[in-house]
């Protein structure tokens, strides 16, 4: 993950209560509903938490200079991706969209210039993933992105517990002892991007880079995961982050 | 379309019966899949769960299981399953467990109901058995329009009819007038006899023969008759004609059988047309006909084994033009049966007369006329009773050499079980060979018919033909009233079974493992047959085609109604299997066998290929039941 700038971990024990500070304080109405919407608590078991998958395409890496191209979000549970209520919008990026990140999205200018600015969506955005908990992999990307990019429009960000398949990757294959012994032994860390990942689980390969196929691997992997290395009684505190 | 579900509908589309729906219906699918995640060892649908949703595998594998925990079937990438509890109660019979990790699509049952509704290919596919392989047999015989067409359609004008009472030369004339090359000859007549029809005047006639071009040569010219001579004098009355309604296909196995090149065709009793085989030839080329008269034309055993190159062509070439089993069955076994004459001719040609008259048999499949191009010999020799051994037996043991050489030498390889006329043990005179079938029907052990139930499909090819009919009568009436014996037949044909299904690049056993390949012949039609030859001595049937001993069967109450169409659809289906993949190997330039490798069978191949190896089991399982050791010997 080059060009990822180092950022402060965001440490916050206890989600319950940065979101019931949050709904009284919320200014913008979309915002207070958000966080008025129960989430369910970190002692659930994993098999009871409604979850939405969420990805992200950006036309790059810094939320600072960068922008938000297209926004993929697939509800689930551990026993169901429900595809058919998916979600997907492509919105308009406040800074031009690069020949790159054309290709590698699938998007084109075309599209892009008929789209809408993603204070218009936002209010659907956010109604889709309150009472969700939302599922990413590599939090560093849409938490950082979503809370700028809600801030310049309504003038307050978002933040949201979140599971995050890439760390929960990461707590296997790079935080045990052997992963440090591999590790020692000079050999190259295993990966964890999205497809790498997958493949461990037997999942297929998808085409990457569309944010709806994306937020539906992210899912699965995650079903995956539990159904691996968690139960489904496992508490979200565990998980989440 | 959404875009981003373009991956969905795109694997899905690969796999039957997805691959046929159109894009609307594909689209309709995507749009509405839930996924769900499956590791190894995990249960994905429960006896007795209800279930509402269509599974398909996205990746991974799925053991499905009979509710005694017998395994049912395995499945891979882009099978389904749930299907038939879908189309049921919604209550879950067979239950499913993943065997690796597995992605599953599940497609909500309103869009299933709504696929089935929408698209017949689809709802016939993901009907149990009999439709699929019904609608792959049918599509089969409407893709052969030989088989269809009927011979009318050849029929251009009406024939030339002169009375019996005219001179050749008359004859002659007329027959160059209409620019014909034949001529029918009719006599008047009293009474409506067989072949008898009014013209336009009232007045009967009766038709007593044909008379055709080369006739005028071998009658006439070479005999040194007089152009005066009448034509009823000399008219071959040997008739073979055809009924206008038949089809074009029938007109030319009557043609190849019969070894003529005009055929009469009538309406009810009237000639309404002479067809020539360079009409069906025009119509349809087909090496065949060529093949057969280029047999008869043969002198000698190496001119005959020349043309064991033609056969495979025109074999490939049937196939090719969507000929179905039975067309290719009996096309492959007249070119045999016309080898065989051929060579008898020769022999007698050889070695003179025979002393006392013979009939010459073939058993198996030139005598079912369900021939492949891989195919031994199996014949016996019938003889007079007036046979004397130390007298005749030297000449019939030179003519069964002289067949069974030039046979092998054609290509009809030397039977390895040794059942040839050249094994004294088969040149019986007929009286013996009464009391080998009374042998074997009275006694029977398993052990004696595994050898001798080869000789339960018997033809004449050649000589007193009675012999084998009567043969044929005491089979069919002493077998039907020996339950010993149908028993003892039963438990062989249980011997050899079909394999549950095919797994990736697998043959899957019934016990879960995995073979590179399979014998079709010995795992799929030659059980088949011998599990129709059963019903079929069982109700006393002189049939000796699977077919149409199917047909004699299912109009006795031997089986439930429908079970012997179901299982003359998946014989079809097997055969044409077996055939088709005899034409890969022939045109991949490698020796034709009976082997089939799973990763050249098509997906809707294996999966009514599978249907088919399930319609076998069932009716193995039946002919156990149905034909029970009677309980007196079991007590022995």
């Amino acid at each position: 993950m080059l060009g990822i700038r180092p950022r402060h971990r965001i440490i916050q024990p206890d989600w319950t209560d940065y979101m019931a500070q949050r709904e009284r304080h919320a200014k913008d109405p979309a915002i207070q509903r958000f966080f008025a919407t129960p989430l369910p608590s970190g002692d659930t078991p994993i098999a009871d938490v409604p979850m939405v998958a969420l990805d992200l395409e950006t036309t790059g890496l810094d939320e600072r200079r960068h922008a938000i191209v297209s926004i993929g979000v697939v509800p689930f549970t551990l026993d169901r991706i429900k595809l058919a209520e998916r979600r997907y919008w492509v919105v308009k990026p406040t800074r031009t969209l690069s020949g790159s990140s054309i290709a590698f999205h699938h998007i084109t200018h075309s599209e892009v210039a008929d789209a809408p600015d993603l204070d218009v969506v936002l209010d659907e955005l956010l109604g889709t993933l309150a009472g969700h908990l939302v599922v990413v992999h590599f939090r560093n990307i849409e938490r950082p992105f979503l809370d700028t990019a809600i801030k310049a429009r309504r003038g307050e960000g978002v933040m949201f517990p979140m599971i995050d398949t890439m760390s929960l990757e990461a707590r296997i294959h790079r935080q045990t002892l052997w992963a440090r012994f591999r590790r020692w032994l000079g050999r190259p860390p295993v990966s964890i991007r999205l497809n790498a990942s997958r493949a461990r689980y037997g999942l297929p390969a998808y085409q990457g880079h569309h944010a709806l196929v994306d937020a539906l691997a992210t899912a699965e992997l995650l079903q995956a995961q539990i159904a691996t290395h968690y139960q489904p009684d496992t508490p979200l505190k565990n998980i989440w982050c | 379309m959404d875009v981003e579900l373009l991956e969905i509908r795109q694997f899905m589309g690969q796999f039957p019966p997805f691959d046929g729906l159109s894009d609307e219906l594909l689209d309709a699918i995507a749009e509405r899949v839930e996924v769900s995640y499956f590791k190894t060892g995990s249960d994905i649908l429960e006896l007795n769960d209800t279930v509402s949703e269509l599974c398909f595998i996205r990746s991974g594998a799925v053991e499905v299981y009979r509710r005694q925990g017998e395994l049912y079937n395995r499945l891979g990438e882009g099978d389904i399953f749930g299907h038939f509890s879908l189309l049921r109660n919604h209550k879950v019979r067979f239950p499913a467990q993943a065997i690796e990790d597995t992605l599953i699509y599940f497609i909500p049952n309103d869009v299933f109901q709504r696929l089935c509704e929408e698209d017949d290919d689809f709802a016939d596919f993901v009907e149990l058995e009999r439709p699929r392989l019904e609608t792959v047999a049918e599509q089969q015989k409407k893709s052969n329009d030989m088989m269809v067409t009927r011979i009318r359609k050849l029929v251009t004008r009406y024939p030339v009819m002169v009375a019996s009472t005219t001179s050749l030369q008359q004859a002659a004339q007329q027959i160059n007038d209409s620019q014909a090359s034949a001529a029918i000859v009719i006599t008047q007549c009293t009474g409506s006899p067989r072949y008898s029809f009014q013209d336009s005047e009232g007045v009967k006639w009766k038709m007593v023969g044909i008379f055709t071009d080369s006739d005028f040569r071998t009658r006439v010219v070479a005999e040194g008759l007089s152009p005066q001579t009448a034509i009823g004098d000399v008219a071959s009355s040997h008739l073979i004609t055809i009924q206008s309604d038949a089809s074009i296909y029938e007109a030319m196995l009557t043609m190849l059988r019969n070894n003529v090149h005009h055929l009469p065709v009538l309406y009810r009793q009237r000639p309404v047309g002479v067809v020539h085989l360079s009409d069906i030839i025009r119509y349809e080329t087909h090496s065949g006909l060529y093949l057969v008269s280029n047999i008869f034309n043969q002198s000698s055993t190496q001119g005959l084994a020349k043309l064991a190159p033609d056969v495979r062509a025109s074999f490939v070439r049937m196939v090719q033009e969507g000929a179905n089993s039975q067309m290719v069955g009996s096309a492959l076994s007249t070119v045999g049966r016309s080898f065989f004459r051929r060579l008898l001719e020769l022999a007698e040609a050889e070695l003179g007369s025979p002393p006392v008259p013979y009939c010459f048999m073939v058993n198996g499949s030139m005598a079912r006329n369900e021939q492949s191009i891989v195919t031994d010999q199996d014949n016996a020799l019938i003889l007079s009773d007036d046979f004397i051994p130390e007298e005749h037996d030297a000449y019939f043991y030179a003519l069964a050499k002289f067949v069974s050489d030039g046979l092998d030498a054609c290509g009809y390889t030397y039977c390895k079980g040794d059942i040839m006329a050249t094994n004294q043990e088969w040149r019986q005179p007929l009286g013996v060979w009464k009391s080998y079938f009374e042998d074997w029907i009275s006694n029977p052990t398993p052990k004696k018919l595994l050898q001798s139930s080869i000789f339960f499909d018997l033809d004449s090819i050649y000589g007193e033909e009675h012999f084998v009919e009567t043969l044929q009568d005491l089979i069919a009436r002493r077998a039907a009233e020996s339950p010993l014996f149908l028993a003892a037949m039963a438990r062989n044909a249980l011997n050899r079974t079909p394999p549950l299904g095919f797994f990736r690049t697998f043959v899957m056993e019934k016990d879960g493992k995995h073979n590179n390949s399979i014998n079709l012949k010995r795992r799929g039609t030659a059980p088949m047959v011998d599990l129709i030859r059963i019903h079929a001595l069982a109700c006393g049937s002189k049939a000796q085609n699977s077919f149409q001993r199917l047909k004699d069967i299912s109009d006795t109450q031997l089986l439930a109604p429908g079970v012997s169409d179901k299982l003359s659809y998946a014989f079809e289906f097997l055969c044409m299997s077996r055939l088709r993949h005899q034409m890969i190997d022939i045109q991949e330039d490698r020796e034709p066998d009976n082997n089939i490798e799973p990763e050249n069978v098509e997906d809707s191949e294996r999966h009514t290929l599978k249907d088919a190896f399930h319609v076998l089991s069932n009716a193995q399982k039946f002919l156990k039941f149905r034909y029970p050791v009677p309980a007196q010997r079991q007590r022995q």
